[in-house]
């Protein structure tokens, strides 16, 4: 059973079988299975607190699982498994098993006191052992990505929060992920600067990355997402492509959930994410 | 009124104190530091006995006058066998009181790197060392100066009460002139001038380090 579920595994980027997770007597994931294929966009959307940010970040074991598996790229993240028991992995085992994952977070986590380059080149050099050369050609390349070239040499301070965001995209860029994971990547941003981070997402999605973004951007994932998934109190209550999620939703839940976005974006934003 | 020609002679006394309580001050205060880096580095691992240890150190050392500490260590070692001079049982009881308070200032100083930025390190493959190193370290380091070097001014002027363990420096050199010369007011004025000019030397040295960490 176990060699047939690795060989599935393989052609999926993510899969998630029953994944469960606790925090005291509050459960906020429950027995969640979600394949995530490769090249694939999925946008997962739901109220705070349904526990979508959760779920993104268990399947990086920022978040331990209390229950189920996580395979990223085929290998199960996080626990090992003898004698059929299971036991946590080590720190550098975890790290190996997603080092083809990058995270870009709500609230960037640049390193302050290093420049643009300098949190992009970052673990090349430190990680990776490259040179300094080599280091800054990949990094100068990452930053050119994202439109910023011209920043490489300013402190996080002097950026704007979307440009901020911008070097954090390239900084999980420039070690050349598989999958690239977004919490909520826009949600502290100013409305003005919004649009020029998911423009650069958008570029991404193009090209073929592997995309999981928890997002508030209903535009965005009309326009982007293969599939569009909906939380809420902990489980996938509906998925699917988004036009026909947020046309025609099928559960009153997510129903309710689109008529509060949009009496809220009332303004020409409807037809956006139905059309 | 004032005469400071009536205390000339003694000139060369106060400039040996005055080094004795430097010296004793720059050893006390680098190994302080380095133990205070130390202990809080400790700290971090996750070993709760550990923890407790270090945590009883900080507050035993931290809840008791230096002045007792420095009794017990140069009046009670020898009980346990521990015959220090009093420049050795002032060095160590100096640096241990230093490391207490530097280790609390250290500890603050990594607890206010934001969790996020290393989530960030984690997810880029460091390990928890190089997220110490290049991520924590440089980062505390830069939000400690200005209450390391409140403290160390602090434990500059501490250093007087070595004078009761009778370590020849400054205040113990003024006191005996005092007693001498029936002169109160002017070896005493000087007293004051000199431990001023040593906190002030270290307080713009701190202020050059600060200006240099904080870049843009």
């Amino acid at each position: 059973m176990s060699v047939l579920r690795d060989i599935g595994a393989r052609d999926a980027a993510i899969q998630l079988r029953g994944v469960g997770k606790t925090f005291g007597s509050n459960t906020v994931l429950k027995g969640v299975d979600l394949d995530i294929e490769r090249s694939e966009r999925v946008c997962v959307i739901g109220p705070s607190g349904s526990g979508k940010s959760t779920l993104l970040r268990c399947m990086v074991f920022l978040e331990t699982y209390d229950e189920g598996e996580i395979y990223v790229e085929g290998r199960l993240l996080g626990y090992s498994i003898s004698d059929g028991t299971r036991k946590k992995d080590s720190e550098v085992q975890t790290a190996n098993v997603r080092r083809n994952v990058g995270m870009v977070f709500q609230q960037f986590n640049l390193w302050p006191h290093m420049t643009a380059l300098g949190n992009v080149i970052a673990a090349l050099r430190i990680v990776k052992g490259m040179t300094r050369a080599e280091a800054e050609k990949i990094g100068r390349e990452a930053l050119e990505t994202v439109g910023l070239a011209h920043k490489a040499d300013a402190y996080p301070d002097r950026l704007s929060g979307g440009q901020q965001q911008r070097v954090a995209i390239a900084r999980a860029l420039a070690m050349n992920p598989s999958i690239l994971l977004f919490d909520e990547p826009t949600s502290a941003l100013d409305p003005e600067l919004v649009g020029e981070v998911l423009e650069v997402m958008r570029q991404l999605a193009s090209q073929g990355m592997t995309m999981v973004v928890v997002t508030h951007e209903m535009g965005f994932a009309a326009e982007v997402a293969d599939r569009v998934i909906f939380m809420d109190g902990g489980s996938i209550v509906e998925a699917g492509p988004p036009q026909r999620l947020f046309s025609k939703p099928e559960s009153p839940r997510l129903a309710q959930f689109l008529d509060t976005w949009k009496s809220r974006n009332a303004s020409g934003s409807v037809s956006e994410i139905t059309g | 009124m004032i005469d400071f020609t009536a205390i000339a002679e003694y000139a060369p006394a106060i400039g040996r104190g005055l080094l004795v309580t430097i010296e004793i001050c720059a050893v006390s205060l680098v190994l302080g530091l380095l133990l205070g880096l130390g202990v809080a580095l400790l700290a971090r691992l996750p070993w709760l006995p550990l923890r407790w240890l270090i945590r009883s150190y900080i507050e035993l050392w931290r809840g008791t006058p230096l002045l007792l500490q420095l009794f017990i260590l140069y009046y009670g070692g020898p009980t346990f066998g521990f015959l220090p001079t009093s420049y050795q049982a002032g060095v160590l009881g100096m640096s241990l009181y230093t490391a207490a308070y530097l280790a609390e200032i250290f500890r603050a100083g990594f607890e206010a790197v934001p969790p996020g930025q290393v989530e960030a390190a984690r997810m880029l493959g460091f390990t928890k060392l190089k997220i110490v190193r290049h991520i924590e370290l440089p980062q505390m380091l830069r939000l400690v100066v200005p209450p390391t070097t409140n403290q160390m001014i602090s434990i500059i002027k501490e250093s007087a009460v070595l004078s009761v363990i009778t370590v020849p420096e400054l205040t113990l050199t003024t006191t005996r002139i005092v007693s001498e010369t029936f002169v109160v007011v002017e070896p005493y004025l000087l007293l004051g001038l000199a431990y001023w000019s040593v906190t002030a030397m270290v307080a713009f040295g701190s202020r050059q380090i600060e200006r240099r960490l904080v870049r843009a």
